[in-house]
This record gives structure tokens, C-alpha cells and sequence, in this order.
């Protein structure tokens, strides 16, 4: 590519410009999908959810809810019989013979107002057979546990997904490289433990809100708060039996997702129901108790490590099982045992490697994607298991990382090559900003002070042909729309966009807007706002269609000009020539052409670039062990540090500083990129410190902000520091990689490492209360 | 359902409004007045996304009814800005890198303007303490505290 792109001196990539977001967002004019307006055609949906974890439906009698005034219409299972699932169509849109969960949908009720369909909720009779439910993974592998899906050997599924029929496994993913046994044989030290890492919810501070209207032609229009306004599109229709294009999908700005506004949750309710109030919209908004229980929640894990390395620190042999939670349905949950087996060993070199990683069906709330899809869940026991090991052999755990780390070049555990990767240069820069190895003194008698690093990986987890697709237009004036099915969550994709347009193309980023809300009618295909793919899939298929509409002014006017387009630039919204120094504006040709020589005809016309982007290169994985050529498109790597204090009177833990290094190949935005890496290790941190669904019989017992506290700010750390690394991504717009769910994977086994180093113990299984701490304090005998 | 006709002060208008009983604050901004920049997070008075001033002081507007709001003077989101000019708190979340989502800013907006009213330069500390009702899963805070940090600095100039 010419390299004179980047001398745009206006908002070259690289430059922390201000959000394209920040002023609507500042001054409350940002729409979110409960900002709409329908005027009083509006409809409200509230849903009959079972009580019962585990139970066949025997009955269901709408006829009294039906007969209130202003019940405008009810739909149950039997309505439809379509089934739902992004991988493993395991659902239908209501149930209709069974509930899995307490929560799972069993009726939807539209009506005037919001108080009118709770109460009619409260009229819809249910009759249930009570089953015996399946609350752990453990138990749900075994052969006397309730079959959660009697029917799973009918659904269907893609090729890489392996689903057990007349179990409980939705997907079983294997490693076996080298020789695990032989391996342990000729190790010097062998770390054994069990971790169970608990469910947890995402909590956006925006609840899921879905609107939906059928039209008399069978149109269908959903306004919601969406990370998957295409995938939503494409299963819905499918559910519905109709055609893709009769299913709009609308989605303004989302107000935090996480993960749990990817994929079909609750969106199919309020299109279900709409179908029986036909031309009349109907809205649905999950009120915060269901964001907690009947939105998808991070699975819960149950895992078990073995790993080994020899006298000198090199790691031997990993022999680990992940048994994932994954709740009555797994949308995402497949996918998530499959990254987290392809995954398995961290981010390390290990030659013998045995991996059982297993989609176990439970009756516990959905499973789903969820900022890290995995990593950080299977990170907190990896982590805290290396530096076990590391101080087995007495060597310290930074050397022991930068020992063993994935290095460019090294074979992974699916028997991939790796590319260049900056973890190294991660650890070295985390260890010197938080400056490891030097003890710093408690800040007063009754606190304990130490410091604990991790390291990890994470790579894209998705189908292996997850496309993206843009097209960039001019206005008269030069300015240009950018036209992309990707959806700005916080995360600051439509910044980072127009950043590579304005660079791409020679303009002003002040000319550049994005064509919001995302519609599926009007908006390119874009697979989902999901695996941190966007700034580096979207950006490609972007940047091609800012260089198509390059290409075709630089075109038209070397025709004019009759010059060599390589004497051609645009620079700051100009058309200039290196040879001659004429110029020309955007304005005055990428609408209206160019007059051929006095006014003879015209020539070009309005300009339109167009992009897309599909990796072409990952293979499959054998069924049996997991080895293929590229199971991946690249891994993002990083290292995180803390320096903390526990309060041995309380168990209570403090950050003192906390340091975090990504490599993210090329930061198109360091401002916003290190605020991905605050907001991630907050969230991390968060998860360590307070996190967990308590899951009882099933139910939630904690399903408010009161019962499940979330950090705020005066739980941060006092100092923060966010390093940024740049080893570029051969495919990368500019070389970058994606950041934003990396950030959060190593923060709660560092924090686990910086106790063990303060106190001498491992406090167990997260979160790390204060309680807990004290507790396990108490046990150790450290206070009485 | 009985009905009441309240005369209030939002962001500067006298507005003259029917409300329901057992309608809030909140719903009352964000559907009888169209004021949509107040958010609803929880409906329950713990995630701060839906504060609002009543008389100078920061409410969780879920959580008050508006048939009190009888006579009061009312500021949201959208009334910070004055003549096109924005308040110094919008433009410091703005550069700071405050905002992400955006979906807890105009509650956390109205919360520091409060605390730079009442204390036009708060301690690291205060400022914590101020926004410790306002809950944000995005940032972290820190570029939020900073952006306090920052309005208190340009409006003690």
C-alpha cells in the first residue's frame, strides 16, 4: 500500500481523538433502544417464567389472563415451533414440553400497560411435573443424572461442535499432544488443585430491552439493544420459519453488553408476541431482577489441573479437565468449552498436553458469551497453578513466565505455529512498573502487603468464517458516512472506524460519521459485536472500502489530468498532485464528476467504496486430539500485576497500584485502548473481590445490586497504569488486534498470587471476599 | 388510579403535568416530558443511572413519586448545558475518556455538578465518596474521577 496514507496530518491512526459518541453521550442525546418513541400504540410485554428448575409442562390455561381488559394478546409454546441456538439449536422460543430453568419462558403477555401484563402474568395457570434437576456439572456427567435434553441427538449442529446423545454433554473438546504420562515421569515437581470458578452476570447498567411489530405483509421489525443485530436476524427468521429479509433488526447505541446482548436471550419473546397484535409494536424490558437470572450469566466452571515442569523450570506436561456449567441451554456455551480447550494451557509452551474440556447441561440460568468467552475463567486456577509450581522448584514466577511463554515460532497446543507475539516484552514491562522483586512495607501493623502477576492469551472465538463488510459514501461536501453492521457498545468501534476511514482515505476524522442505528435493511453484514474481533475484522473490510473509494477518485482525476495516479494523494480532503501541485477538493468531484474539457461530457460519478473481510486460513481440529494446522486468527497477549494490602483484622483486600501490558499490534486509539485495559481490570477485579450467582436448588438468592455488589468507585485501586504493546498482526488494519475483553482474563489469578505472596495461603475458590480471606486466615492460623 | 396536576421546574421551563399515583420521577421525565436522557438501570434506587437534581440536591428519580414534585425545581442531563455552551463536567467526561457506553454518564454528570456545587474542590477522596452511588461497568472510574478532578480545576479558574 502506499505509504503516503499516513501522512494525513489531520487524524492519522495512532491519534487518541476524542469519542465520535462523547457528545451525544454527555448531553443525553444518545439513543438506546428504551429511548424510541411508538406514542400510544405502544404495547407492554412481561413474561410467565416457571418457578421450577427441572419439570414437564402439563398444562397451560391462558383463557382468565386472556379475558382481562387490555390483554391485547398471549402466546405460549405451542405457538411456535421453531427452535433457537447459535450453534446447537437446543431451544425453542417458549417452552413447550419442558422448563429447564427457573425463569425459562413459558408464556409472553402483551397489554396496555406495563401493570396490566403483570398481572396477567399472574392469571396464566401452569400446571408442572416436578423433575429431580441437575445442579452441577459433576453430577450431570454422571449416568444416574436426569437427562436435561431427552432429544439432544435431533439437534442440529455444525461440524466442530461434538454433542453426546442420552447425556448431558452438549460438546466434549480433546487435546492429547505428546505423551502426558511419560511427561509427568521426568518432572521435578507436579501441581495438582481444583478450582470451581461460580456463575456470574455481566450487569450492563442498561437492561435487555427488545421492541418488536409485525406488519400485515409478514414484515418484521425488532428495535433493540443488540451486540448481534444480524446473527439475531438470521436465527430468528430461522426459528420463524421466514426469509432473512423479512426480519429488520434496528440498534441504536447499547448501554453495555459484555456478552449478554449477543446472540438470541430474550429478543424472540417480544417478536413472538407481537405476532398476536399485529401492526401494534410491543416493547419488553427485563426489569434487573431478570437481567440477573434470566439473561444469559457466565457458566460456571469446575476444573481440575495437573501440570509439571522439570528442575529447571521447563514445563513438562498439562493434564487438565474443564467440566463448564453450562445451564439449561448453550447458545454460546459449545463454543465457549471448545475456545477454553483450544486455549487450554494459557499462554505457554508445553510439549505433552491431555484436555478434556465438557459442555455439561444443568438446570442452572443460561450460559452465555461473556466479556473473556472463557479465559478468564480458566486463567484463574492456570495462573495461580504456575506460580505453585514455580515456587515448588524455588524459582521466582516472573522468570518462570518468561521461561515458558509462548514465543513466535513455538508449536501451541492445538498444534499451531505461533505468530509474532509481544508477551515477552508484556511481562518485562508490567514487572518494571510495578517493580517486582522489591518487598514494599505494609502500610500500617494490622495489613500484609505482596505482589502477584499473570500472564494470558485469548484469540477470536467464532465460526471460522465470521465476515465482516462496509461501504463508505460521500456527502456533497466531502464528508463521508461510513455504512457498518459492527455496534458500538463503549467500546469505541465507531471511533476507531471513522479513525481508519479519515487515515485511509486523506480526510478530516471531523468528516467521518457512522450511518447509526445498525439495520439490518440498510447496514453491510457484519457476523456479531462479539470476540474482540472488530478492530481488526471490521477494520479490515473498513479500510478496504475507504481505499475503494480512494481508489476511484484517484482514478477519475488522473484521467482528467491526464496524469500517473502515483503522482495522486488525497491529503486533507484534497486531491493533489506531487507533480504538477494542482488540486483538486473532494467537494467539487465525488458527487458530481469532473466536466471533461469544456464542458465536453462529464466523467465519474458519486463515489462509493466498498470492503469486506472473511479470514479464509482456519482449519478444523481433529475430533480426537484437537491438533489441526491454524485453529485460531491470532491470539492477543498480556501480562497484569498488582501490588496489594490484606487487612488481616477483616480480611479485607486493597490494591495499591495495578499495572496491566497488551499487546494489541497497533493501537488505533491509545487513549481509548488503555481505557479498555482500566475498565477491564476494574471489571476483573470486581469478579474477584465480590462476584457470584448464589445458585440454590436452582434459584438465584442474590438477584439485586444490594445482594450482588459489583465494584464502584470507591473499591478502585489508588493507581492504575496501562502499558500498550505493538508487535504488529500480519492482517491487521495498521497491525492491530482486538483488547477489549483480554483485559479482564489475568486480574483475578493475580490478585490470588499478590494474596498468597502477602499472607502465604491460597484463600480458594473466587471471589475473594473479605470474609473468605478471614476465614481462610483463620484456618491457616494466621489470626486466632 | 387517581390522577394529579402538579406545576414543576424542568431544566429551567415551567411545566404543567398530569401524573398517575404511582408514577416516579423517572418515568415522568422520560415519558410524559420526552426527556430521554435519564436513564432507567435498576428501577430501584441502587445503580444511580436515573439521578436527577430536585431543588439542587442529586435524587435517584426512580425513586421519588411525582405527584411530590409539586413545585420543584428539576435539572436532568439535558438541562447542563447552557445556551450550546456545555457545563465543565461534560466537556472534561468528554476529553478525559469518562465516557464508554455512555449509559450511566448523564446520571454521573448530574452527581458531580452536584458535588462541585456544594464543594467546588473536592479531594480524590470526596470524589470517590460522591460517586460511590452512581455504578459504571465500562470505565473503571478513573477517567470518571478525573474528569471531576478536572471541571473542579477549570471552574476554579
Amino acid at each position: 500500500m502506499p505509504t503516503k496514507q499516513s501522512d494525513n496530518p489531520i487524524a492519522p491512526v495512532g491519534d487518541s481523538v476524542v469519542r465520535l459518541d462523547a457528545r451525544a453521550k454527555v448531553t443525553g442525546s444518545a439513543i438506546f433502544a428504551d429511548d424510541f418513541q411508538f406514542g400510544p400504540n405502544l404495547l407492554h410485554a412481561r413474561v410467565v417464567r416457571s418457578p421450577h428448575p427441572m419439570a414437564l409442562i402439563k398444562k397451560v390455561d391462558t383463557s382468565e389472563a386472556e379475558s382481562m381488559p387490555g390483554v391485547k394478546g398471549i402466546v405460549t409454546g405451542k405457538d411456535f415451533d421453531g427452535m433457537l441456538g447459535l450453534y446447537l439449536t437446543d431451544r425453542y422460543i417458549l417452552c413447550r414440553d419442558r422448563v429447564r430453568y427457573v425463569g425459562d419462558a413459558v408464556a409472553v403477555v402483551a397489554a396496555e400497560t406495563v401493570e396490566i401484563a403483570e398481572e396477567a402474568v399472574k392469571k396464566v395457570k401452569v400446571e408442572y411435573e416436578v423433575l429431580p434437576p441437575v445442579l452441577d456439572p459433576e453430577e450431570g456427567i454422571k449416568p444416574s443424572a436426569t437427562v436435561v435434553h431427552p432429544d439432544l441427538g435431533n439437534y442440529a449442529y455444525p461440524n466442530f461442535i461434538f454433542p453426546e446423545a442420552g447425556t448431558n454433554i452438549a460438546n466434549r473438546f480433546k487435546v492429547r499432544k505428546g505423551d502426558v504420562d511419560d511427561g509427568f515421569k521426568k518432572c521435578a515437581a507436579i501441581v495438582e488443585r481444583k478450582y470451581r470458578v461460580p456463575h456470574i452476570q455481566h450487569v450492563p447498567i442498561e437492561p435487555h430491552v427488545s421492541v418488536a411489530k409485525w406488519d400485515e405483509d409478514g414484515h418484521i421489525t425488532l428495535w433493540t439493544s443488540s451486540q448481534s443485530p444480524f446473527a439475531q436476524r438470521n436465527l430468528i427468521a430461522k426459528a420463524l420459519h421466514v426469509s432473512q429479509g423479512s426480519v429488520e433488526v434496528i440498534a441504536p447505541y447499547v448501554g453495555g453488553g459484555f456478552g449478554a446482548k449477543a446472540g438470541v436471550s430474550m429478543e424472540s419473546l417480544a417478536v413472538v408476541v407481537a405476532s398476536k397484535t399485529k401492526g401494534r409494536p410491543v416493547k419488553l424490558v427485563l426489569t434487573r431482577e431478570e437481567e440477573f437470572h434470566a439473561a444469559f450469566c457466565r457458566q460456571g466452571l469446575v476444573a481440575f489441573y495437573k501440570m509439571g515442569c522439570d528442575k529447571d523450570g521447563n514445563l513438562i506436561a498439562v493434564d487438565n479437565q474443564y467440566y463448564w456449567d453450562a445451564g439449561a441451554y448453550t447458545e454460546y456455551g459449545v463454543n465457549i468449552t471448545r475456545a477454553s480447550g483450544y486455549s487450554s494451557t494459557g499462554p505457554y509452551r508445553v510439549p505433552n498436553v491431555r484436555v478434556d474440556s465438557l459442555c455439561v447441561y444443568t438446570n442452572h440460568p443460561v450460559g452465555g458469551p461473556m466479556r473473556g468467552f472463557g479465559m478468564p475463567e480458566i486463567h484463574v486456577g492456570l495462573e495461580q497453578c504456575m506460580d505453585d509450581l514455580a515456587h515448588e522448584i524455588k524459582m521466582d514466577p516472573y522468570e518462570f513466565r518468561k521461561k515458558n511463554c509462548v514465543k513466535e515460532g513455538d508449536i501451541i497446543v492445538t498444534g499451531m505455529k505461533m505468530h509474532p507475539t509481544g508477551l515477552s516484552k508484556c511481562i518485562d514491562e508490567v514487572a518494571k512498573a510495578i517493580d517486582w522483586g522489591k518487598k514494599e512495607p505494609a502500610t500500617a501493623p494490622n495489613k500484609r502487603r505482596g505482589k502477584g502477576m499473570a500472564i494470558m492469551w485469548k484469540a477470536p472465538a467464532m465460526p471460522p468464517n465470521a465476515g465482516s463488510s462496509a461501504e463508505v459514501k460521500f456527502n456533497e461536501d466531502g464528508t463521508v458516512d461510513v455504512a457498518i453492521g459492527g455496534q458500538e457498545l463503549g467500546q469505541g468501534t465507531f471511533t476507531v472506524m471513522a479513525q481508519m476511514v479519515a487515515s485511509a482515505l486523506g480526510i478530516p476524522y471531523e468528516w467521518v460519521r457512522i450511518s447509526t442505528p445498525i439495520d439490518t435493511k440498510f447496514s453491510p453484514y457484519e457476523w456479531q459485536t462479539v470476540a474482540s474481533r472488530l478492530t481488526w475484522s471490521m477494520g479490515n473490510a473498513v479500510r478496504l472500502a475507504a481505499l475503494d473509494a480512494r481508489k476511484q477518485i484517484i482514478d477519475l482525476v488522473s484521467k482528467a489530468w491526464n496524469e500517473d495516479p502515483n503522482n495522486l494523494d488525497i491529503r486533507n480532503g484534497v486531491v493533489v498532485s506531487y507533480k504538477t501541485e494542482e488540486t483538486l477538493p473532494l467537494k467539487d468531484t465525488v458527487i458530481y464528476g469532473i466536466p471533461k474539457e469544456n464542458y465536453n461530457g462529464w466523467m465519474g460519478g458519486p463515489v462509493v467504496g466498498r470492503g469486506s473481510f472473511m479470514p479464509t486460513y482456519v482449519t478444523g481440529l481433529d475430533k480426537d486430539t484437537g491438533q489441526g494446522e491454524r485453529a485460531v486468527v491470532h491470539y492477543t497477549t498480556g501480562c497484569q500485576a498488582v501490588d496489594l494490602e490484606v487487612d488481616i483484622e477483616t480480611g479485607k483486600l486493597d490494591i495499591i497500584k495495578a499495572v496491566s501490558a497488551f499487546d494489541v499490534g497497533k493501537a488505533i486509539n491509545p487513549d481509548m485502548v488503555r481505557g479498555q485495559m482500566e475498565g477491564g481490570f476494574v471489571m476483573g477485579m470486581s469478579t474477584g473481590y465480590f462476584e457470584a450467582m448464589r445458585l440454590k436448588g436452582g434459584v438465584m438468592q442474590n438477584p439485586s445490586f444490594v445482594d450482588y455488589r459489583i465494584a464502584t468507585s470507591s473499591d478502585i485501586p489508588q493507581k492504575i497504569e496501562s502499558i500498550i504493546v505493538e508487535v504488529a498482526q500480519d492482517d491487521g488494519p495498521w497491525g492491530a488486534r482486538g483488547i477489549g475483553e483480554h483485559s479482564m482474563v489475568p486480574t483475578v489469578p493475580a490478585i490470588g498470587n499478590a494474596i498468597f505472596d502477602a499472607i502465604g495461603i491460597r484463600v480458594g475458590d473466587p471471589p475473594f471476599s473479605a470474609e473468605k480471606v478471614y476465614l481462610a486466615m483463620m484456618d491457616a492460623g494466621i489470626v486466632k | 388510579m387517581s390522577y394529579h396536576r402538579i406545576t414543576l421546574t424542568v431544566n429551567g421551563t415551567k411545566e404543567q403535568v398530569d401524573v398517575p399515583s404511582n408514577m416516579t420521577l423517572l418515568r415522568m421525565i422520560r415519558e410524559k416530558l420526552a426527556l430521554t436522557g435519564t436513564k432507567n438501570g435498576c428501577a430501584a434506587g441502587e445503580c444511580g443511572a436515573c439521578t436527577v437534581l430536585m431543588n439542587g440536591e442529586p435524587v435517584n428519580s426512580c425513586m421519588v413519586l411525582a405527584a411530590e414534585c409539586d413545585g420543584a425545581n428539576i435539572v436532568t442531563v439535558e438541562g447542563l448545558a447552557k445556551d450550546h455552551q456545555l457545563d465543565p463536567i461534560q466537556e472534561t467526561m468528554m476529553s478525559s475518556g469518562g465516557v464508554q457506553c455512555g449509559f450511566c454518564t448523564p446520571g454521573i454528570l448530574v452527581t458531580a455538578r452536584a458535588l462541585l456545587d456544594r464543594n467546588p474542590n473536592p479531594s480524590e477522596n470526596e470524589i470517590r465518596e460522591a460517586l460511590v452511588g452512581n455504578l459504571c461497568r465500562c470505565t473503571g472510574y478513573i477517567r470518571i474521577i478525573d474528569a471531576v478532578k478536572k471541571a473542579s480545576h477549570a471552574e476554579a479558574r
